[in-house]
């Protein structure tokens, strides 16, 4: 190594990695999970004074402390794993269905109707079917609009796809002004309370069994829809490259519609889940920032729908957890947020080791 | 002759440079003299580039020195690369379409804010004159044709008061007249006193144009030897390591019977220009139809109406005749809509990752791209594909870590071998290659002229576009000559010369006086 040309080399350089075998790849993300609790450790006791350790377990408890505390938060990784399933086959085409928080409303909407004109009207098996049913036209519709646009006049799917959300929101404020209850109130509040038509039964004795139930079907559903079927395969091709696609004789306009329906279809229907079998209520907070949430989930894994439960898990267990500190130790929320940022930066940081490696100035030859 | 014994203008020793795991060079020597041609042999992906790149300051090499005139120099970035006056001529031009020449050539330069455009224009053509250049300073680049706009770069690089001058793969994009008005204009140079570096794996210009060669083999520095001293078989054997034979086989086409009869065709690019204009001509089985013409006139177009993916224009005719008689005509149908009547056309277009193959799937999933929806049911099936891909592997000497790897990384030549392995599985009747040996290296060129001729033998009918014009009258039973999008004339491989299809290429025969044929 000659000295002149040493002392110019940059200090840092960054270099592709070869394939890494799978469990060093695993290895490096749970290294980095650690690491982040060790930082946030250091966060915690510098800026609060508290007992890390303290604030790790009131995080655990907050998210699966009490069997009723890790059912809520069955509840809520089951919502945005049925979200991340729904963006998957999108986002697999390269569509950038940025508008689930949109087809969640309107899945929602068309849930609560049901409930509220149906109501005990109808036997309570066909009203649950029924609900599902219109909850998927709506979300479908919904997702289908930017795909025609896109199809016809070669529309910008992002922009669309995140505007039409902001008139979901602003149907979700007019159907609430209508459905108002009690009168005043400016919510919808418990629908059904007395007679409970068209909210979930209890599945294994369990409030949020049907909830768990449906979502596994989903994500078997949609893994077997992408990975064996040949519209999962023509969906695989047209995100690759339009001229593949075209090369293969796959109808790209045919693809983007039915592959939006089924996005939207999927978003729609968590709707029907969120309303009927959560909240029993519909507000502009329904789909509370969890169609955007559920994007990280689905790249994460990579669109695959098991991987996705894992994420699900870490995400609805960072922001329960982070809740519960911020009650307990009488923290704002800003201070649980810190921490959940800090462990989601290592996770997604630890990517980019994962695809990259450093090389340090006159270490060159360590790697070789 | 060039005097060894004076000092070396640029002295490389011990040059290394690593991407991840990929050691594109390995303890490089190269030396290089005042007033000579030397030329960097070596094939696809043997480290030329990146060589050369550490000279004009692109990359910084991992280890090693470089010394200009005898003393050592930084190179960081191409300003230092300028301020050692040397410059280097991509392979993808770096022009700013809207600008005129002279505006190209100034852009960038230090020196006052306004532009005098008179004294660079003066300039610019004392540079002109000197060494038979011919550009106009006024000439917009998005008028100038690829030659045109490779000569700006040259005269911009030697406006810049360059001494060593660096050109990546310059011929890849001429035409043979083009080339020879190029190697004088490099020859002028040398006689000035410049030092003039060509990258090149093509052995015959090597042979007229260099003084010196020195080639590279998977980065490594094999040698360097006098052109004079040498042939075009000792380099070959240096730039592969081992003995190739040079010959491409032709065998005597049997029984040719027309095959595919294509007559007024017409296509419209993805702009709506005219991209074929009244195309007539006959495929015959058995034999190597060879398709010649500058790049962009038209060769893409004509390929991808015959396979159904680009709308002919009316009028247009794409009949396909079987081999028990039966008669299909093509225009208006899809490429799955050919495939249902029974057509065998395979088409290896020329992008192979962004069109032919999906890079990021397998090669059992590749298999299947153009099958994937045969058969009934909503499931795919990987059976047969899987086995095809074991076979593709086999048969074609496919080397890969395994079956799943994702193809895109994969070599050029591994991906062109599973790309051609599929269309070949289909047993095609009409076999349609585009650049089909573009980035190959030698061995796999080879290969897939065997292969080319194999089908020819079989009954196929071959389609192949070429941009080698030695390959093509070697390979070829005839060769079609587009020029503008237009059949400028047929030829016969056996007996027309390089020079003839050359004309053909830049000289549109309806132009300069078509009326004498009629």
């Amino acid at each position: 190594m000659n000295k002149s040309n040493a002392s110019k080399t940059p200090l840092i350089r960054i270099a592709k990695r070869a394939d890494m075998p799978r469990w060093k790849g695993w290895l490096i993300r749970i290294l980095a999970v650690l690491l982040a609790l060790v930082v946030d450790g250091l966060l915690i006791y510098a800026i609060v004074h508290l007992n890390p350790v303290e604030v790790y377990r009131a995080m655990y408890e907050g998210a699966f402390g009490t069997s009723r505390r890790a059912w809520v938060s069955i509840r809520d990784a089951v919502v945005l794993l049925c979200i991340g399933v729904g963006l998957a086959p999108a986002f697999k085409m390269k569509f950038w269905n940025l508008g689930a928080e949109g087809q969640i409303l309107m899945g929602g909407i068309a849930t609560a109707a049901c409930m509220i004109y149906l109501g005990t009207s109808v036997p309570n098996w066909l009203l649950l079917i029924v609900m599902a049913v219109v909850s998927i036209a709506a979300g479908a519709i919904w997702g289908l609009i930017p795909a025609v646009a896109k199809a016809r006049w070669d529309t910008n799917e992002s922009l669309f796809t995140l505007m039409l959300n902001y008139v979901a929101i602003q149907l979700t404020s007019y159907a609430v002004a209508c459905w108002e209850n009690p009168f005043g109130s400016n919510t919808v509040g418990i629908i059904n309370q007395n007679n409970m038509a068209g909210w979930f039964p209890r599945l294994f004795g369990q409030t949020y069994g049907l909830n768990v139930l449906l979502a596994v079907v989903l994500m078997v559903g949609m893994y077997i829809y992408l990975s064996h079927t040949k519209q999962g395969y023509e969906i695989a091709v047209a995100g690759e490259s339009q001229n593949t696609a075209r090369y293969a004789g796959i109808n790209m306009t045919k693809v983007y519609l039915r592959t939006m329906l089924i996005s939207g279809a999927v978003c729609g229907f968590t709707g029907y889940i969120c309303v009927a079998g959560a909240s029993h209520t519909i507000s502009t907070n329904t789909a509370g920032g969890r169609g955007f949430t559920a994007i990280i989930v689905a790249w994460l894994a990579k669109f695959n729908p098991f991987i996705m439960v894992i994420i699900s898990f870490l995400l609805t267990f960072l922001s329960n957890g982070s809740a519960e500190i911020a009650s307990r130790f009488n923290l704002n929320d800003y201070a649980a947020q810190m921490i959940e940022g800090i462990i989601l930066f290592f996770i997604l940081g630890s990517e980019f080791f994962i695809n990259y490696r450093l090389i340090f100035r006159g270490k060159e030859d360590t790697h070789e | 002759m060039i005097d060894l014994a004076q000092t070396p203008v640029v002295q490389m020793r011990g040059i290394s440079k690593a991407f991840g795991p990929v050691v594109a060079n390995s303890k490089v020597d190269l030396e290089l003299y005042p007033g000579e041609i030397l030329s960097l042999l070596g094939e696809n992906g043997s480290g030329k580039t990146t060589l050369m790149n550490m000279l004009s300051g692109i990359y910084f090499p991992d280890e090693g020195q470089i010394l200009v005139n005898g003393e050592e120099v930084t190179i960081a970035s191409p300003r230092d690369a300028f301020a050692l006056r040397i410059g280097m001529i991509h392979q993808h031009f770096k022009l700013v379409d809207v600008f005129t020449a002279a505006e190209n050539i100034v852009l960038g330069l230090e020196g006052s804010t306004m532009l005098d455009r008179k004294q660079v224009a003066a300039r610019v053509r004392l540079i002109c004159e000197k060494y038979g250049f011919d550009v106009d300073p006024d000439q917009k680049v998005y008028n100038m044709s690829v030659s045109q706009k490779q000569t700006l770069e040259i005269v911009k690089v030697l406006y810049r008061g360059t001494d060593i001058l660096i050109l990546d793969e310059p011929t890849a994009v001429l035409t043979p007249q083009e080339t020879e008005k190029l190697f004088k204009v490099l020859k002028n140079m040398k006689a000035d006193g410049k030092s003039v570096v060509i990258i090149t794996h093509k052995l015959h210009e090597v042979m007229e144009v260099a003084d010196r060669v020195a080639v590279l083999r998977k980065g490594e520095y094999i040698g360097e030897v006098r052109t004079a001293d040498t042939d075009p078989q000792e380099l070959t054997n240096m730039m592969v390591g081992r003995s190739v034979s040079l010959n491409i086989q032709r065998p005597e086409p049997e029984n040719p019977t027309p095959r595919l009869v294509v007559e007024h065709l017409s296509v419209k690019d993805s702009e709506g220009v005219m991209a074929v204009k009244d195309v007539s001509f006959t495929a015959n089985s058995g034999e190597v139809l060879g398709i010649a013409g500058i790049s962009g006139c038209g060769q893409k177009e004509l390929l991808e109406a015959i396979a159904g993916l680009q709308t002919a224009e009316p009028g247009s005719s794409v009949v396909y005749l079987g081999e028990n008689g039966e008669k299909a005509q093509l225009v208006g149908l899809s490429a799955r809509q050919v495939r249902a009547k029974g057509v065998a056309l395979s088409f290896v277009p020329e992008d192979r990752l962004g069109m032919g193959l999906v890079g990021d799937m397998g090669i059992p999933d590749n298999m299947m791209l153009r099958s994937y929806s045969e058969g009934k049911g909503p499931f795919v099936r990987r059976k047969g594909p899987r086995k095809l891909a074991a076979q593709v592997v086999k048969q074609l000497e496919v080397v890969t870590p395994g079956l799943e790897t994702p193809v895109r990384k994969l070599s050029g030549g591994n991906v062109q071998k599973i790309l051609l392995g599929r269309e070949i599985a289909a047993a095609p009747h009409v076999l349609m290659t585009a650049y089909a040996v573009r980035g190959l290296d030698i061995n796999s060129s080879y290969a897939i002229y065997d292969l080319v001729n194999q089908q020819k033998q079989q009954g196929c009918a071959v389609i192949f576009v070429g941009e080698d014009l030695d390959v093509l009258l070697e390979l070829c039973d005839r060769i079609l000559v587009l020029c503008s999008g237009q059949v400028n004339g047929i030829l016969d491989g056996r007996t027309a010369t390089k020079e003839q299809v050359g004309l053909l290429m830049t000289n549109l025969h309806s132009k300069e006086g078509g009326a004498e044929h009629e």
